[in-house]
């Protein structure tokens, strides 16, 4: 009896793992890779390693108009909240020149209807919004896009 | 006996004391020095380890919080600054007036100054101000502990690094905190600091 009852239980342990064996297959990638590479459903890909950020590199051009330049530095710890604002001890009007940082543009300035305030405009005082650090990464596709004529002599 | 004898014979005693007395006296006064003496750093080599600052509440939730996400916390090369690096003076005597001037804090907590973080926000400028002030003073000695400007290689800094620490610093204009401010915890309200 004893002997029977394991069998039984060996039996339908094998069953059951060929069927969870099947469900598998079912969440396959279907043939699809992605930038990421072939995944399957259910499994979550290893992270790729953190890229680097540029430590300090010259202002690095512009690729259309009115895009917001890219930061070529490091920002780690650069706090940017109601109490204070990092980068605006270097970019800001009254340090630029001693810095040598590119100055706020004046855009930066203006509310949305188009005043021109004193100092930077609420709505532009959070710079990384829009302008990002830059990492030593290539890009994950191919890329043919050029600037527009009047900014390709940018650099 | 006369009143007179009495204290001569007192006099005498006192100038002829027996040698193994004189011993005694030695010896003990010699072990409880050291005993005092060694008490007394060990306890205050203990007053000065992170454990111990963070012992409060005050500091481990707000400004030790805070540090955890900075780069003297963690970096690349595992090099740590703990509290007392920045904020314990090394030397023996600036060590025991900055040890005296922090009782204040004990009684900071003992009143509850600042045991919530919407108290400790609102106690921040000062805070800071006083710690500002006080690298200020000392030109910012605990920094240079370790980032010693005779050591420091202009080749292996990034270009904005080498302006300022070529002009300002080496001149002596500026010291370290002048600039460095904020780099181990959230910042107060800047509004009126020079720079900002």
């Amino acid at each position: 009896m004893k002997i029977l009852s394991l069998i039984m239980i060996v039996l339908g342990m094998a069953v059951s793992g060929s069927s969870i064996a099947q469900d598998q297959e079912e969440f396959n990638s279907g043939g699809l890779e992605t930038i990421r590479g072939a995944t399957n459903i259910d499994e979550t890909r290893k992270a790729e390693a953190l890229k680097r950020v540029h430590k300090d590199r010259n202002p690095i051009a512009r690729n259309y108009v009115h895009q917001p330049p890219v930061v070529p530095h490091q920002t780690r710890g650069y706090r940017v909240d109601k109490n204070s604002n990092k980068c605006l001890t270097c970019h800001g009007w009254k340090y630029a020149a001693e810095t040598g940082a590119t100055k706020v543009s004046l855009t930066h300035f203006e509310t949305r209807d188009g005043k021109v305030l004193s100092d930077v405009s609420p709505r532009r005082y959070f710079c990384s919004q829009c302008h990002v650090t830059q990492a030593d990464a290539r890009p994950l596709v191919e890329n043919t896009f050029k600037p527009v004529d009047s900014l390709m002599n940018n650099d | 006996m006369t009143q007179e004898t009495k204290m001569k014979r007192i006099w005498h005693y006192l100038k002829s004391p027996s040698s193994a007395g004189l011993w005694l006296i030695l010896a003990l006064g010699f072990t409880g020095g050291v005993i005092f003496w060694g008490g007394f750093n060990t306890a205050l080599e203990v007053t000065n380890t992170e454990e111990f600052c963070i012992g409060c509440h005050e500091m481990e939730d707000n400004v030790y919080e805070e540090y955890k996400e900075t780069i003297h916390y963690s970096n690349r090369s595992g090099v740590r600054a703990t509290c007392p690096d920045c904020h314990v003076p090394k030397k023996w005597t600036h060590k025991i007036v900055r040890k005296i001037a922090a009782s204040k804090e004990v009684w900071g907590m003992l009143t509850g100054l600042i045991d919530t973080r919407e108290k400790f926000q609102n106690h921040r400028r000062e805070l800071a101000e006083r710690e500002w002030k006080r690298m200020k003073d000392n030109d910012s000695e605990e920094c240079r502990n370790c980032h010693n400007f005779e050591y420091m290689d202009f080749s292996e800094q990034g270009n904005r690094s080498v302006k300022m620490h070529s002009n300002a610093l080496a001149s002596g204009e500026k010291t370290c905190i002048d600039c460095h401010k904020g780099i181990a915890h959230e910042l107060p309200d800047m509004k009126g600091i020079e720079n900002w």
